[in-house]
């Protein structure tokens, strides 16, 4: 009977998620999903340049509910990817490194990019008119 | 590679009980410790010690040594110096990796899970293989590199402000606990060095004495051996001693950067 080889320790399966690590793992996830995020654009531009059928496909597909989910994901995406990017500048440049302000600073990329994402759809909304016509709502 | 799901004959599997019989009080903690014996076909397991903590030390390590002389001798670890300074018991403690000398069971809430540490190849029980890290280590170089003959009437001295730039480098006593806690170093710990032999390479580069600078940049100029570390910070984070390898690196991945 062959022996048992050496069992390889339990790695993800026990470590503790932390601030460091899965801030990190959002990064990179993000980064993922700019990367996919970037083909939807790609397909979004060529709807348009297709002529109406397709354009209106794919405003449809876009404007679904899971459309809808998606593309607030990937702005989410953006602007998370675009703080803790900046933050892994910074660290470049060797500061901000003692683990004070590693948390320090991701709770503020982390809030940041929630404002970023919230003003961005709070704009968006309001030039397309929907936030108006939703507080007529709430008054009357 | 990342590889997210443990090999078949390294999933751990439920193990025994060991109830605290006759305790003489209701201070009871739960040690749920990893055992794998290579001597037998099996997979790993997890054993639960029930501990009476009237009768037991403070620390994570006092425990271990109680649970091997009074309970189950068949228990393996590693310790030395039970303070903090031999690295020997490194382990990973309720998540974490930690030196179990130092770790302070108040401190952890509920029951006290033990693992050796993490994604390393396992000899027996909580003692896992090192050969490949210390040869990483030795691969730095980790020793005076000079050209010019020493002084024949002293050392080679430095400043107080040269000196100063090795605290928080020298202390490293290296236990592995930041390297191991290290995703990067879990996916590609063949080619890349780890937090741990990364702040030692970097005590070398700080050193004022230190003649061979051009030729350690050199050396790790590579882009497994330094810049797989993608500044996640779990190594900080972990680290026993309080010492900052992340910002070693940091320092590094600069110096590789700024000299081009």
């Amino acid at each position: 009977m062959p022996k048992h080889p050496r069992p390889l320790s339990p790695h993800l399966q026990v470590y503790r998620p932390q601030l460091t690590s899965v801030l990190s793992v959002f990064h990179r996830g993000t980064g993922g999903a700019l990367s996919v995020a970037s083909v939807i654009l790609i397909y979004w531009l060529w709807a348009v340049s297709a002529g109406p059928q397709a354009y209106a496909t794919a405003q449809g597909l876009l404007h679904s509910w899971f459309g809808v989910l998606v593309v607030v994901g990937i702005s989410g995406s953006i602007f998370y990817h675009l703080c803790t990017g900046v933050r892994h500048l910074v660290w470049d440049t060797a500061c901000g490194l003692d683990i004070r302000s590693v948390y320090r600073s991701g709770g503020i990329a982390l809030f940041i990019a929630l404002l970023l994402t919230l003003a961005f759809w709070f704009v968006a909304l309001w030039s397309v008119g929907l936030i108006q016509s939703l507080w007529k709502g709430v008054l009357s | 590679m990342a590889q997210f799901v443990l090999p078949i004959q390294s999933r751990v599997k439920e193990g025994m009980t060991f109830k605290a019989e006759g305790a003489s009080s209701e201070n009871i903690k739960r040690f749920k410790i990893y055992r794998w014996n290579p001597e037998t076909e099996d997979n790993p397991r997890i054993d639960t010690y029930e501990v009476d903590m009237d009768s037991c030390g403070p620390m994570v390590l006092d425990a271990l040594i109680k649970i091997k002389e009074e309970i189950d001798p068949t228990l393996a670890f590693r310790r030395s110096c039970r303070e903090g300074i031999c690295g020997s018991c490194a382990m990973n403690i309720d998540g974490t990796n930690t030196l179990a000398c130092t770790k302070p069971i108040a401190e952890i809430k509920g029951d006290v899970r033990i693992y050796p540490l993490p994604h390393m190849e396992v000899v027996k029980d909580l003692i896992p293989e090192m050969t490949h890290f210390y040869a990483q280590y030795a691969s730095i170089k980790p020793w005076l590199q000079t050209e010019t003959p020493a002084p024949p009437d002293r050392e080679r001295l430095q400043s107080k402000e040269d000196r100063l730039k090795l605290d928080g480098l020298y202390e490293c006593i290296l236990c592995a606990c930041c390297s191991t806690s290290c995703p990067s170093y879990w996916w590609n710990g063949d080619r890349y060095l780890g937090p741990a032999t990364l702040l030692q390479a970097y005590r070398w580069i700080a050193d004022s004495r230190d003649e061979a600078t051009g030729e350690r940049l050199d050396e790790l100029d590579d882009a497994f051996k330094v810049f797989r570390c993608h500044t996640i910070m779990n190594c900080t984070r972990t680290c026993p001693k309080g010492l900052n390898p992340g910002l070693a690196i940091a320092e590094i991945k600069k110096q590789l950067v700024l000299r081009k």
